[in-house]
């Protein structure tokens, strides 16, 4: 698959340890690293079947979990002198997380203050509006690839083995989505998915949905934990139209399916 | 020149109302020559409550060491629909970058990056080239890596009189009341920042 999406230095490993810890409903404090390093290890697999870019750090934490993981399933070695290096590991993991975990609340907790040029203004606030009216996006990349994830799961196999080449590219699947989201305002994420008959379908689907939403046209939230996952226009059809044929977006991105 | 109550008022309002900038006491004190610091500031106190108690448009706040004139919350609905705003977000990296100079400031970009596990690169030169963060000295190890440490325009951004309004960190007692460094970072202020990085460690 030659596209290639490149996402704003969205999260890292440390982000997605806390969603699967979260997700989990676990403690950072006795993080059950098998569980955890298989999830970790399965996310890593369908972001590198997107071609979404894999920071480095990624596959840093991915060998660091595997060697605690493994570390931990073997007795310690007679006479070994770091007997403690896998638990010092782990312990070292779980500060990180820790420290992470408390600087991303204390983020948090600064969004919420009122924020100059998003909830109060001054004299000089025209030129320089910095925020969206409904501030922070609510879900993370990797709540979306998790629902994806399911999405992709229940496709069934297929029974023959499919040679045509699918002409689908990510733009005309943006259009498609903001076409849906013309007509109904709302849609929910799995319903996205719902025409599409083969894998590649999903993925270019999945693709067109994240270029929509890092372009700000499209608006994803999620009222409830677990709850339905809902996606929204935000701007009008027009607008993004114009914007898709004025930019090409999608396309210097390496569409060439 | 003695000044009736009302007149300070008065003046203190159209002094806060033409100024683009923050208005710190000493500078409003400069100009109303012949008052007392200790009446302007109950003058400003006045104008406070009344602005609230008559719910006008204007809020007077201390922020950023100054005083300014602020719109209330309550009305930002109709700022951006006036402003037409479709104005860019505020990441969550670029927030959370931003937190962690606020409380751990000097800080490298080494030092950030060790604690959100992925580059900040993009990061810290947008928070740069919007002032919100600014190089206060280098570091004193190898590489001589540069320190970052916020401005007053973050401290106007996320409406705070100085760096004690921070939200407090959990279990982080230690590091509540960063002080902002100078620019000229003296050697005796690099070895405090060393002590600091072995206190958190």
């Amino acid at each position: 698959m030659p596209m290639h999406v490149q996402l704003e230095a969205y999260e890292g490993p440390l982000d997605l340890l806390l969603h699967l810890i979260k997700k989990n409903e676990v403690s950072i404090a006795d993080i059950p690293i098998a569980l955890i390093t298989q999830q970790y290890l399965e996310t890593l697999e369908v972001m590198r079947g997107l071609n979404l870019d894999l920071a480095g750090e990624f596959l840093i934490m991915a060998s660091t979990l595997i060697h605690i993981k493994s570390r931990m399933l073997l007795p310690p070695e007679e006479g070994e002198e770091d007997e403690d290096e896998w638990g010092d590991q782990r312990e070292e993991l779980i500060r990180r997380l820790l420290e992470y975990q408390r600087y991303k609340e204390a983020s948090e907790d600064l969004a919420k203050r009122e924020l100059l040029n998003r909830d109060v203004f001054t004299r000089s606030s025209e030129a320089t509006p910095e925020f969206e009216s409904d501030g922070f996006v609510k879900l993370s990349l990797f709540d979306l690839m998790a629902a994806f994830q399911r999405v992709l799961e229940r496709l069934p196999e297929p029974e023959i083995h499919q040679v045509t080449v699918e002409e689908i590219s990510v733009r005309e699947k943006m259009s498609f989505i903001l076409a849906m989201l013309h007509r109904k305002t709302k849609v929910v994420f799995q319903s996205l998915f719902e025409d599409a008959s083969s894998r590649m379908q999903l993925v270019v689907t999945f693709l067109a949905l994240l270029e929509l939403i890092k372009m700000r046209a499209v608006s994803v939230t999620q009222e409830e934990r677990m709850g339905p996952i809902v996606v929204e226009a935000v701007t009008s059809l027009d607008d993004m139209e114009e914007k898709l044929a004025g930019e090409g977006t999608g396309e210097e991105n390496g569409h060439g399916a | 020149m003695a000044m009736e109550r009302e007149k300070l008022k008065s003046v203190i309002e159209s002094l806060l109302l033409v100024s683009e900038a923050i208005l710190n006491l000493d500078r409003l004190s400069a100009v109303i020559e012949g008052v007392e610091k200790k009446e302007i500031l109950s003058a400003i106190e006045d104008l406070q409550s009344e602005y609230e108690t008559q719910e006008r448009g204007i809020r007077l706040v201390e922020v950023g060491g100054g005083y300014q004139l602020r719109t209330p919350k309550a009305n930002s609905d109709w700022i951006r629909t006036l402003f037409r705003s479709k104005a860019a977000r505020m990441s969550k990296p670029t927030l959370e970058t931003l937190a962690i100079v606020a409380y751990k400031q000097p800080i490298t970009r080494g030092e950030i990056e060790h604690i959100r596990g992925v580059s900040v690169d993009g990061i810290i030169g947008t928070l740069l080239a919007r002032q919100w963060v600014r190089i206060v000295g280098r570091k004193d190890v190898p590489g001589k890596p540069f320190l970052y440490g916020t401005t007053r325009e973050f401290l106007e951004l996320f409406n705070l009189k100085d760096l004690t309004g921070l939200p407090t960190l959990k279990e982080m007692e230690e590091i509540t009341q960063p002080q902002i460094p100078e620019q000229n970072t003296l050697p005796a202020e690099e070895s405090k920042v060393d002590s600091n990085e072995t206190s958190n460690q």
